[in-house]
């Protein structure tokens, strides 16, 4: 090699590759991102599928693209802009100029650029960068195919197999750009087609050739360098939130000994922990496609009240028709998850798209005084978290749990570690100890007002529950007027308890602000983010970030009076903001909302918080 | 070992609680023959669940000395499912109404029915919605009058033995509520046939569709009226035992033995085993003046849900790769930090 190119020092970087659905921008943006992590950089990821299933070759309609935000540390989004867009043809371009940073880099295959293609995009000239203004990035053309054939010549492979392989010519282009370790990849390519040697030897030769490519142009290119950090200990891969929720609920079950059951009906976002558990029969998990969202939910009720870890996964219009359903764990006091995945509602609404406005559904969509938990991931890993702690929740209370994700943890990606012995709380089992002969069902226990799962098949505790009223501890039909009051406010009670078996919520940023962030569920990265950024430049505010919703923890009350102001930001008209003006009216609560079936954007958060700031 | 000491009388399938429906409601008798039967089946009560969904019939979970879930409308049959698949050893019976099982609960019904789940579903017919207190059903016949219909109704009705072969069903028979003896002996074939099975159990709602199956029931008519089929058997009945069913062309037609040539020989013999359903509709959709069949009409084999669902985990667990999650995790792109 000669001498060493210029290279640019960065903390973090936001990278899109961007193409035609054919492109394989999703195994590149994948493989690219696994190459960064294990180098010791902090990622996240996001994947933007077509919306249609077969949108026309070329068209806007029909871009793929797979955004990744690395750095060296702290990297909570996929980010907001992007510093460096690669796009393999003229839509590509055409949907990611909108998205950059100032001063940021466009890399494209002119040999995607012919007049066609650049119609089908919606250009009008046969000149992109003149038309759309981006003179004022740093543009980088690469003619990709011509390069990709020409580096395989000797090969004679069609010109298919050379074109199907050409993201691997970028994914070396890249690799080289932003200083990345090539030996992950290409372990990858070899055991990917060990059996098809050719196909192998293609996409490995175009690989190495994209590399050695970039290094030819170093003169005029430079790199980036974005410092790895120090790693903890252990196991790593990339994780994305659906399977992280699946995954969560495996480890549950295997923690606490109990098989697991899932009831579920296929709907977006959520289909991928459906798909995901069908596949861990060797596991023994057993799942079940039901007709409905209802006969989803209900076959989960079924396997829990027959002695199983129950469990049903959907997204708002199916938690709209679970309902009903809840309403009977409720009342039948049996352990219960409800995952749902949010989308932008109502109705059909934005099914591919995410937003939060199902917190009041989850916290109130039943009928009659129905109280159940409800909990919220708040980033793609931790949805493994919490979906354990809905299990440990419900099987320990007694109680139905509801899980919130959203669509956009559901599909982001980032480096998860794998749990070790300790990490995790038991989960313990609420059987009986009382005599079989006295066996009272709804007898309680005294700390947490649980009652005791007994499920069929237990010899000598036959006994028969239901939707209608119970009688207390006996569990017989009851219409007593007293009763009801007393079974009401016990389900309650039980509810309000499990306050103190989570944990107290913590507050992060600037400890001497005046000013408070709150936020729940799948925001937090970009709050953080923002936060953070602006501790950095010197303005004191504060995030208050919550995953219990029902109950609130217990600590709410104390760290909110301690801030002169709030404001509460979240994906829909205020919902969480309702609930606190409910649950602790005496304090005042700013809002920020933002309804559009997208994350927020951090600049457009740091603008309120400092707006805020400075009222 | 079961001695005639201790072996279980329908006494002991009775649960503490008193049964609450109307006096003269058919609902007690069918109590009776259910109680009967688990009886004379020396059902294991630890090892079996009742599920029932909404309605009169569905109180029935309360009155019997097992485990047993009332659940909500309409749902029993995917609550029932679940409790079947998630332990196969249980004896699942499902306790469910022409309202709850056809309206409100037909697609779970349907889907239950089609995938042969290992249930016994009783199913109580009675025409009429009677814990709302008189509004038409899915299998109310047209014109009926109620409170929703004062002027009649202008729905056509479900069979819900039509609606059984539709979904593919295995097992279906019918009987009537009084007829005990018949009951028991249905209920008991039900039970141990594998797959779901279903059971109409024509049933008489005493206040608001008082009457309802007098027409074949009464004993004026009922042995002219109905004929109880049998496997292996012609299918002959009526007071004399001279009339019976014969196919002319691709249509049943009565024939009466000693007429016209006429000799047992000719009659058909009742085959609940054939698989090929075309004889079973028209069984099922006899109505006067033709008789009205009762019986095991459908006994069929089929591959059953929960079992195959069984059989392939254990399959694929003989040959699995990983046997804890922390292995699975640990498959694919992982990688080590030392």
């Amino acid at each position: 090699m000669g001498e060493r190119s210029m290279t640019i020092n960065k903390e973090k970087l936001t990278v899109r590759f961007s193409g035609d659905s054919g492109d394989g921008m999703q195994l590149t943006g994948t493989l690219f991102s696994q190459t960064s992590a294990m180098y010791g950089n902090a990622i996240s990821t996001f994947p933007d599928y077509p919306a249609d299933i077969r949108a026309p070759q070329g068209t806007i309609g029909g871009v793929s693209g797979f955004q990744i935000n690395f750095g060296h540390s702290n990297i909570l989004t996929p980010g907001d802009y992007i510093d460096v867009l690669i796009a393999m043809n003229p839509a590509a371009l055409k949907t990611g100029a909108q998205w950059m940073s100032p001063g940021g880099t466009i890399i494209y295959d002119e040999d995607n650029f012919d007049a066609k293609s650049l119609q089908k995009a919606g250009y009008e000239t046969d000149d992109p960068i003149v038309e759309d203004q981006l003179e004022k990035y740093k543009i980088i053309k690469i003619p990709v195919g011509l390069l990709a054939r020409e580096s395989v010549k000797v090969m004679e492979v069609d010109n298919k197999t050379v074109l199907r392989s050409k993201n691997m010519f970028i994914l070396g282009f890249a690799c080289w750009l932003f200083n990345r370790p090539l030996d992950p990849i290409m372990a990858f390519l070899n055991k990917k087609f060990e059996k098809k040697k050719v196909i192998r030897d293609v996409n490995l030769t175009l690989f190495e050739a994209g590399f050695w490519y970039g290094n030819s142009i170093r003169d005029e290119v430079p790199q980036y360098y974005v410092a790895p950090a120090p790693v903890k200990k252990g196991f790593y891969r990339n994780l994305h939130g659906n399977k992280a929720t699946a995954w969560g609920f495996l480890y549950a079950a295997e923690k606490s000994g109990l098989s697991l059951f899932l009831g579920s009906y296929p709907i977006t976002p959520a289909t991928e922990i459906l798909q995901e558990l069908s596949e861990r029969k060797d596991l023994g998990v057993k799942v079940f496609q039901a007709e409905d969202e209802i006969a989803g939910i209900c076959t989960a009720i079924g396997a829990s009240f027959a002695g199983h870890l129950g469990i049903t996964t959907t997204s708002g219009p199916g938690l709209a028709l679970k309902g009903e359903a809840i309403g009977l764990a409720v009342m039948a006091e049996l352990p219960l998850v409800v995952v749902n995945v949010q989308r932008g509602g109502p109705s059909t609404g934005l099914p591919t798209k995410t937003e939060q406005a199902d917190l009041l559904q989850a916290l109130y969509g039943r009928n009659g005084e129905s109280p159940a938990a409800v909990i919220a991931a708040s980033t793609p890993v931790n949805c493994f978290d919490f979906a354990y702690i809905a299990s440990k929740i419900a099987v320990e209370h007694t109680i139905p749990v509801i899980l919130l994700t959203d669509g956009f943890l559901a599909n982001g990606t980032q480096i998860w570690k794998l749990p070790e012995e300790g990490d995790f709380p038991t989960i313990k089992i609420p059987k009986t100890k009382q005599n079989a002969e006295e066996f009272l069902p709804y007898l309680r226990d005294p700390e947490k007002l649980n009652r005791d799962w007994v499920a069929p098949g237990t010899p000598g505790f036959r006994h028969r529950i239901g939707s209608l009223e119970k009688t207390d501890q006996i569990g017989t039909i009851s219409h007593d007027a007293q009763n009801h009051e007393k079974m009401v406010k016990l389900r309650q009670e039980k509810l309000d308890r499990i306050v103190n078996y989570i944990p107290e919520l913590e507050v992060e940023g600037d400890p001497e602000a005046d000013t408070l962030a709150i936020g729940w569920g799948g925001t937090y990265g970009h709050l953080f983010t923002a936060v953070s950024e602006l501790n950095k430049e010197g303005k004191k505010i504060a995030l208050a970030h919550f995953n219990y919703i029902n109950p609130l923890p217990k600590n709410t009350k104390d760290i909110l009076e301690k801030y002169q102001k709030i404001i509460v930001c979240e994906l829909n008209l205020g919902q969480f903001a309702s609930y606190l003006k409910m649950k602790h009216p005496e304090f005042h609560y700013h809002q920020y909302n933002k309804i559009q079936g997208q994350p927020f954007i951090v600049q457009e958060l740091k603008d309120a918080f400092i707006k805020l700031i400075e009222a | 070992m079961e001695t005639e000491e201790n072996k279980l009388t329908y006494l002991d399938y009775k649960s503490k609680s008193n049964p609450r429906w109307c006096p003269g409601c058919g609902d007690h008798a069918v109590l009776n023959s259910v109680q009967k039967a688990m009886a004379e089946l020396e059902l294991d009560r630890d090892n079996t669940a009742v599920i029932s969904g909404i309605g009169c019939s569905s109180r029935f979970t309360y009155y019997v000395n097992t485990y047993g879930f009332h659940t909500i409308h309409g749902r029993a049959s995917a609550v029932a499912t679940g409790v079947k698949v998630a332990n196969p050893k249980l004896n699942v019976w499902q306790i469910t109404g022409d309202g709850d099982a056809l309206a409100i609960g037909g697609n779970h019904f349907i889907h239950a029915v089609r995938r042969n789940v290992d249930l016994t579903i009783l199913l109580f017919n009675n025409q009429i919605y009677g814990l709302t207190k008189g509004q038409y059903s899915p299998t109310s016949k047209i014109g009926f009058v109620s409170k929703t219909s004062p002027y009649g109704t202008i729905e056509h009705p479900f069979r819900p033995g039509e609606l059984t072969i539709g979904a593919r069903g295995t097992f279906f028979a019918r009987t009537i509520d009084k007829e005990l003896k018949t009951s028991v002996e249905i209920i008991k074939e039900a039970a141990l046939h594998h797959g779901t099975s279903v059971v109409e159990l024509l049933q008489n709602c005493v206040i608001y569709n008082d009457k309802v199956y007098d027409e074949i029931t009464d004993r004026a008519f009922k042995d002219d009226r109905t004929i109880l089929l049998q496997h292996g058997k012609p299918m002959i009945f009526g007071k004399d035992k001279n009339k019976g069913l014969i196919l002319n062309g691709i249509n049943l037609e009565i024939v009466t033995i000693g007429e016209n040539g006429i000799t047992e020989k000719d009659i058909l013999v009742h085959d609940e085993t054939t698989i090929e359903p075309s004889m079973h509709l028209k069984l099922i959709g006899m109505d006067y003046p033709f008789p009205v069949a009762l019986g095991i009409i459908r006994k069929v084999n089929a591959p059953v849900y929960d079992k195959l669902l069984e059989t392939q985990i254990k399959e694929i667990q003989a040959s699995k790769k990983v046997n804890t999650f922390v292995e699975l995790a640990k498959m694919g792109d992982v990688w080590e930090v030392k």
